[in-house]
């Protein structure tokens, strides 16, 4: 009696491994996700892809497993940290190494890239000093490094914010592009990296951004990394289809790539750049990964997900496989190897002592950057702070304090 | 001397800015060939085009977004809010993302975005187009709030806002955009500083302060009370964050008495921000307690009824009576 009953949806927790694409050509992903290298570490071929790998020379392949590596052992070290008291918090990215390295070392230096806030193995690649990272996470600055140095923008908190200013920095350049062709300038074109996950996917301001990306022919790659967890909700809570499927939506290009093969990653981000630099418009990049760790260090995965997935993903490891090509192949040999567990260690050194230096800034600093130019109000409240501050002088000799 | 409307000193303000600065641009919805709502754009994307006169997708949040990111490449966005009750949809890229980025850069980046919202009721509209939200920004640190109640104001505050290294939110009068007076296009003279209240009217019983629409409301309130031999000082705040205390702290050192009238609701408003400051900064000057007069505690109401809620002459000169009688 009653009610109308309406279909449940199917949702089961288990990724969207289980869901039919949009369009029901596949209901296979992996039929439909860009991997070169797979987890066997056997190079397969792509035809549209293959000719960006091949771009690749042995030595940028190196470079590739030694910034994983460095970026595996930095997140190590910061949870340490974080758990040593020395951060407020930590946000790993184990698991998402090649995601990140990929599509970082894709980029240009006239590029400009706006991460979210677990963007360590990009900024490892725009070569932003890791241990500034840790300002933020020290409870030090809300920022931590000058973005105009390595055009890395700071880490935006609040979820999908950074994707509408993507497209706005994109819609710059093209402005300026324009100016400089009329002028008759050489430089190199310049694109913009959008980053944010699954969980931001749902945000309104990632499909206001793909409008006006869409709109405006912005030169920008959406990059998502489709990490499978959101905190503890999983990707089918956000979206019914794959997430690369949405871009039909917006009328550009959508991808998914295997996002634990740094190769496929850069391969499919170097394709996707060259496509927004030309004014060819945007790319949605969907990099399927996994979020290996918990999604902070206050989080506790055992209460939301079943450690078999986990062990599976880690069968899919990014450096692993990198390290069984590089090996097979002959292109790296065990000095190579230990060279890189070297580095790692020096890196995390450095990260170590210069965290343990960065003391907490002077208060009355946070007055001096809440505007631009004179305001009487702030201006009023440094000075009531001052005298309220100096009222305390003395005390200690007094015996007062304590 | 030039006479012009409000809106017309403001598309004039616009078209010299757009002039001025080659990094400026326009973005809004219905801005370009319709010329806005209140066709305070008129004209400009014929003479600009479509690169600095945007019309963009219907998408608040997107289009103050994007402001964020062409600020960050060096732009100065100028963003149009159709109407008050729709800057609610960016209202989190406004306050936490643009208001904060200059602090949370340590200074490094600046985002010099105006958005210009038409804003208050007595228009008779229907729902969300006649909401006053200034409290809600002007609690934002990193935010400047400014409003022209006068043509030549409206002029040079426009310009003023768009040079400003600040983000400003630029609330017009709405109702007042067809009200017209003096602008002199060659002379900022006493609007040289957009942050600095305005004297309207000297008077020595008691000081009224509004802003915006209900300046000519405040005015009028005090040539009715001459007429019963009252002496009233008339100021126009002209900017809500930074408010300038120095002026209305000097009026009420002379007249003991202040009445802050706007058409935002009172509670968590302005007024109570300008009552606590003048409390703080003249308390022993004050003959009568500070009084609000502005809109009740409850959504903008149906524009049939909007007489009853809008602070109006009447209701000035009963909070003026009582303020005197005190």
């Amino acid at each position: 009696m009653g009610a109308t009953q309406l279909p449940t949806p199917g949702i089961n927790g288990t990724g969207l491994d289980q869901q039919s694409p949009a369009g029901g050509a596949s209901s296979d992903p992996a039929a439909e996700m860009i991997q070169l290298l797979g987890p066997d570490g056997k190079l397969g071929t792509d035809p549209v892809f293959s000719d960006y790998a091949k771009r690749l020379d042995p030595e940028q392949l190196r470079g590739f497993y030694a910034d994983m590596a460095k970026v595996r052992r930095f997140d190590q070290e910061a949870t340490a940290l974080q758990r040593q008291g020395e951060l407020a918090l930590w946000v790993p990215l184990t698991g998402q190494e090649a995601a990140q390295i990929g599509s970082g070392r894709a980029t240009q230096r006239q590029d400009y890239i706006f991460p979210t806030y677990r963007e360590h193995g990009v900024a490892l690649t725009r070569d932003v000093d890791l241990a500034e990272l840790l300002k933020l996470f020290r409870g030090i600055s809300n920022g931590g490094w000058d973005p105009t140095e390595n055009n890395f923008h700071l880490y935006t908190l609040v979820l999908a914010a950074q994707t509408l200013h993507s497209v706005g920095y994109a819609m710059g350049i093209q402005r300026d592009q324009k100016l400089a062709e009329a002028n008759g300038s050489n430089d190199p074109k310049a694109a913009v990296v959008a980053y944010f996950g699954d969980g931001a996917s749902s945000e309104g301001d990632v499909h206001e951004s793909m409008v006006f990306a869409a709109s405006y022919n912005a030169p920008v790659v959406f990059f998502c990394q489709n990490n499978h967890w959101a905190i503890s909700v999983p990707t089918e809570v956000q979206t019914k289809v794959p997430l690369f499927n949405r871009a039909k939506g917006y009328g550009f290009p959508g991808i998914r790539v295997d996002g634990n093969d740094v190769i496929a990653v850069h391969a499919v981000t170097e394709w996707a750049l060259e496509h927004a630099r030309e004014g060819r418009g945007p790319v949605l990049i969907e990099a399927y990964t996994y979020r290996v760790g918990a999604h902070t260090t206050a989080d506790d995965p055992t209460k939301y997900r079943e450690s078999a997935e986990e062990i599976s993903w880690r069968g899919k490891d990014p450096l692993d496989r990198l390290e069984k090509y590089l090996r097979s192949e002959g292109l790296a040999d065990e000095a190579f190897f230990e060279q890189v567990k070297v580095d790692g260690d020096k890196l995390a050194a450095h990260v170590r002592s210069t965290t343990q230096s960065l003391q907490g800034p002077n208060f009355r600093e946070s007055f001096a950057g809440v505007y631009a130019e004179p305001h009487p109000l702030v201006a009023e409240e440094l000075a009531w702070f001052e005298e309220y501050s100096a009222g305390f002088e003395g005390d200690e000799e007094e015996g007062e304090g304590n | 001397m030039t006479t012009m409307t409000i809106a017309k000193a403001i598309n004039e303000g616009l078209r010299a800015s757009l002039t001025n600065n080659p990094k400026s641009l326009l973005m809004g919805e219905d801005i370009g060939p319709l010329g806005g709502v209140y066709r305070v754009t008129d004209g400009l994307i014929k003479e600009f085009g479509a690169d600095r006169v945007v019309d963009t997708p219907l998408a608040e949040s997107g289009i103050v977004g994007t402001a964020i990111g062409l600020a960050l490449r060096g732009y100065r966005p100028i963003c149009e809010i159709q109407f008050d009750g729709f800057v609610f949809p960016g209202f989190n890229q406004i306050t936490t993302q643009l208001a904060k980025m200059h602090s949370r850069s340590g200074g490094k980046l600046t985002v010099p975005v105006v958005i210009r919202i038409p804003y208050g009721g007595g228009i008779g509209s229907i729902e969300h187009h006649s909401e006053s939200p200034e409290a809600l920004f002007a609690h934002t640190a990193g935010l400047r709030i400014i409003t022209p109640s006068n043509a030549h104001d409206a002029y040079w505050m426009i310009q003023q806002a768009v040079d400003c290294t600040d983000p400003v939110i630029f609330f017009e009068p709405k109702r007042r955009y067809w009200l017209k007076g003096e602008v002199d296009t060659e002379n900022a003279g006493p609007a040289s500083d957009p942050f600095q209240a305005h004297v309207l009217r000297e008077g020595s019983d008691a000081t009224i302060v509004a802003y915006g629409p209900l300046v000519p409301v405040a005015l009028a309130a005090a040539a009715a009370a001459e007429e019963d031999g009252h002496s009233i000082e008339v100021i126009d705040l002209r900017s809500i964050s930074p408010i300038d205390f120095d002026t209305v702290t000097a009026s009420v050192k002379k007249t003991g008495r202040l009445i802050v009238a706007h058409e935002a609701p009172t509670f968590g408003g302005i007024g109570g921000e300008i009552a606590a400051r003048i409390s703080e900064r003249a308390f022993l000057h004050l003959e009568a307690p500070v009084i609000r007069v502005g809109g009740f505690h409850m959504p903008y109401p149906v524009a049939k009824v909007e007489e009853d809620y809008l602070p109006d002459i009447d209701k000035i000169l009963e909070a003026l009576d009582r303020s005197l009688a005190y």
